[in-house]
């Protein structure tokens, strides 16, 4: 078996951080043949951390379950995970010169990280340019495909898609008006720019968009506004992030913009983790798209929940995000036993076309580097989960969004050499 | 006219935020030129004041007060607020007066250490904390003059800080045990939700008004006046504005401005404590949520004219209306077939981000006409 230098690397440091300091995770074992160093990157300190720790855990949780499923086999040896964990300190250019401390210095063979879409365009360049591997576990704008990034949240086609579907055919508001409201930076605009589209595909009408600066919670302008555009009601679909959706709620509910009075907000940032913070009182009747829902029925999703509980608390809840993670871990775990190697070139062949049931149901890696998902859409409930009410059946990831101006027409096709990152249908 | 009344409204809603916020700083910027960027770490300071109150009244003794949570929460977030503020008075700032650069920096590290302190100390223990500062600074003020001129007066402050120490603690653990959600540190943000009394709108001249953004009108309706009644008439408020004026010579006719000092950072601080009851309102609360209202407070300020609180009042609802009018685009409404030109400039700067850039764009051009702001000091200030 060839075995890079990186591994060398890997394994040298891994030894050395189990002597040193144990900054790897979990207990010790004799029954490994070996240990594999794998990095996780996400912000523990700054405005992100507060969402980014959550997956954090996550992915402890995955390789911790891995380990005590007997690790990874690569080629009739078994390796225990060790982790490094980086903190991105909620600073895009951090995550690049912390992408490169892991793979020059620690030597790792994949990183698991990110959540901002600007995170990962900083360090896009770093895994490019030293054709190394990142995982990337948030649903996103897309318009993106890179050799060397696998994206296991949802696309525009896996989210919002289907959930502006849903609200112009099938919801309490159908057939109403629509009005966008984002916070301001790339993928609200990205996300809006293909809902208009497609509203205007499905006859009917966006009478209003606007975003509010990061930071910003004074809504009183934008509820004006709505209230002028909308005044029998409508539909609104919601892309803030993180505060500003709790500044957003209180408002709209304070200015009489609810359920009640036919107003439907559709949220594509809002998962069971901000409906604890923001307060169900404020969301209830409005709904979510997502991929992963507490509240699916199923043992591998209860499973998953129970676990996450069980190792970090009762209090605490899993959300689609952290789904995403999860999946990645053991979708990487999988290709690297398939590929029989940690080798870059090796495991990416191995990974595409790997399978896995996910909580959420089967998922599957698409030449694309996007996983196929189920879409579900739900409404928000008193007791701060979703109930869902629709499942689609598996969709297939559009890394060049169909509806988009500038993507339509256009794919992504890394096991083919002559299509590549964007080539035309 | 209901349209007129609308803009109106929401004009002074915002523009009412703006101005709780900026109060504070108004003072302690204004009249004492201190450039503090932990202004809007005393207003999170008041904003986790009225989460911890709101908490502490959901216990069974209080229960049946619950509703006026908000109205208890005002006062205490005016004295927490105002007891840290006195506290970084006494150890930093009071060291670096007359050294604006220096005072920005060591404030910009305060607020850090704030932010950091909420997200990494239990909140309980952080309550306990205050209480421990309150008593210590307080009781040895308290003591008759006989045993503060004596020589052993150092014991008594001692002992004054050990017993405030051991109260501190005492109400954390009790806190801490009574209340699971103080119990822990988190980073997270966490939620004030009004009383049900405040919430919903009501309706005055055909039009509906949120009740918590009227809440927060009379908030800061009752701040200035009140503010204002106490720098205007009383003897504190004469030897503020006299100290303001000439530091020198109000030390040389008797003034003590070192207690002037204390007493105008102290009530600057509890001012951004209760704009933080405010904003708590309206958002979420989290260590983040002082810094995004630091610029605007400064802003307003600067605007209206250092050192003039009726500048800082007519440029916060200058802003707030003309956010309004820019934001939502209110001319198109007013005269719906103007030019096509100029109704698409309108547009183009009828959304959140465009008006915001449109305001600061209009106040530099404002400042470079009048660079001290729409009411400058008048008459000799004597530079230090």
């Amino acid at each position: 078996m060839r075995i890079s230098r990186r591994i060398l690397a890997g394994l040298a440091t891994a030894s050395l951080a189990v002597t040193a300091t144990s900054c790897g995770g979990g207990g010790t074992s004799g029954s490994f043949d070996d240990t594999v160093t794998v990095g996780i990157l996400h912000s523990l300190s700054g405005t992100m951390a507060i969402s980014e720790s959550t997956l954090v855990d996550t992915e402890k949780m995955a390789i911790e379950e891995i380990n005590a499923a007997g690790g990874v086999t690569v080629g009739g040896k078994s390796y225990k995970i060790e982790y490094i964990v980086e903190d991105g300190a909620s600073d895009w250019p951090t995550f690049a010169e912390k992408s490169k401390k892991l793979i020059d210095q620690d030597g790792v063979p994949v990183v698991f990280g990110g959540w901002t879409s600007a995170s990962r365009k900083a360090m896009l360049p770093v895994y490019e340019s030293k054709d190394a591997f990142l995982y990337y576990p948030i649903q996103y704008e897309a318009q993106e495909c890179s050799n060397n990034i696998f994206y296991t949240g949802a696309t525009p086609n896996q989210q919002s898609e289907p959930a502006t579907d849903f609200m112009y055919k099938r919801s309490p508001a159908a057939g109403g008006d629509f009005f966008l409201v984002g916070s301001d930076y790339v993928f609200p605009r990205t996300s809006n720019t293909i809902t208009k589209a497609q509203v205007k595909q499905l006859g009917g009408k966006v009478v209003g968009e606007d975003y509010l600066p990061l930071g910003n919670t004074e809504v009183a302008p934008i509820i004006s506004k709505i209230k002028k555009a909308l005044p029998e009601g409508g539909i609104i679909i919601n892309t803030l992030n993180g505060d500003q959706n709790v500044a957003f709620f209180k408002q709209i509910q304070d200015a009489g913009i609810t359920p009640s009075s036919g107003y439907y907000v559709m949220n594509y940032s809002i998962a069971e983790e901000e409906i604890s913070t923001i307060g169900p009182e404020f969301l209830e009747g409005h709904y979510g798209a997502w991929n992963y829902m507490m509240s699916i029925d199923t043992p591998a999703s209860k499973k998953f929940a129970a676990s996450f509980k069980k190792r970090w608390g009762a209090d605490r809840v899993v959300a689609d995000p952290q789904e995403s993670a999860y999946n990645m871990v053991y979708l990487w775990k999988q290709a690297v036993e398939d590929a029989g190697t940690f080798d870059d070139n090796a495991v990416r062949e191995a990974l595409v076309g790997q399978k896995f049931d996910a909580p959420q149901g089967p998922v599957e890696v698409m030449p694309n580097h996007h996983l196929s998902q189920t879409v579900r859409i739900g409404e928000i409930n008193a007791e701060g989960g979703f109930t869902i009410l629709e499942e689609t059946g598996v969709v297939l990831p559009q890394a060049w969004n169909q509806k988009h101006p500038s993507s339509k027409g256009f794919a992504c096709d890394w096991t083919d050499p002559s299509k590549g990152e964007k080539y035309k249908l | 006219m209901e349209l007129l009344l609308d803009s109106l409204f929401n004009g002074v809603a915002i523009g009412s935020v703006l101005l709780v916020a900026a109060l504070g700083l108004a003072i302690v910027f204004g009249l004492m030129g201190v450039i503090n960027l932990a202004h809007g770490e005393l207003m999170m300071l008041g904003a986790y004041t009225t989460y911890v109150t709101q908490l502490i009244f959901k216990l069974p003794i209080l229960k049946p007060f619950y509703n006026s949570y908000i109205i208890v929460s005002i006062f205490l977030a005016f004295i927490v607020s105002g007891v840290v503020g006195i506290l970084l008075e006494k150890t930093i700032i009071r060291k670096l007066y007359g050294s604006p650069l220096e005072t920005l920096l060591a404030t910009w590290g305060v607020s850090l250490i704030l932010q950091q302190f909420v997200r990494s100390v239990p909140l309980a223990y952080g309550t306990g904390l205050v209480i421990s500062l309150l008593i210590g600074l307080f009781l040895p003020t308290t003591f008759p003059s006989k045993i503060k001129e004596s020589i052993n007066f150092k014991y008594f402050k001692f002992s004054s800080w050990i017993f405030a120490s051991l109260t501190g603690v005492l109400t954390g653990s009790v806190i801490s045990s009574s209340v699971s959600k103080l119990s822990r540190a988190s980073a997270r943000n966490v939620d004030v939700t009004a009383p049900s009394w405040m919430r919903g709108q009501v309706e005055i001249i055909g039009t509906a008004f949120p009740k918590t953004r009227l809440m927060i009108i009379v908030i800061t309706l009752i701040s200035v006046i009140a503010i204002t009644l106490f720098l205007n008439q009383s003897a504190w408020g004469m030897r503020i504005r006299a100290v303001t004026q000439n530091r020198q010579m109000s030390d040389c006719l008797g003034i003590s401005t070192e207690k002037v000092d204390i007493i105008t950072f102290g009530i600057g601080s509890g001012l951004a404590g209760v704009a933080g009851v405010a904003v708590s309102l309206l958002g979420s609360v989290g260590p983040n949520v002082g810094g995004n209202y630091i610029v605007g407070c400064f802003m307003v300020v600067v605007l209206g004219g250092v050192g003039n609180l009726l500048g800082t009042v007519l440029a916060s609802f200058g802003i707030g209306i003309m956010t309004d009018l820019i934001g939502a685009g209110r001319l198109l409404s007013i005269w719906p077939d103007m030019p096509l030109p100029l109704s698409n400039t309108i547009n183009f700067f009828a959304t959140t981000s465009m008006a915001r850039v449109m305001i600061f764009a209009l106040i530099v051009i404002f400042l470079q006409f009048k660079p001290t702001g729409l009411f400058p000091q008048k008459g000799r200030m004597v530079e230090n």
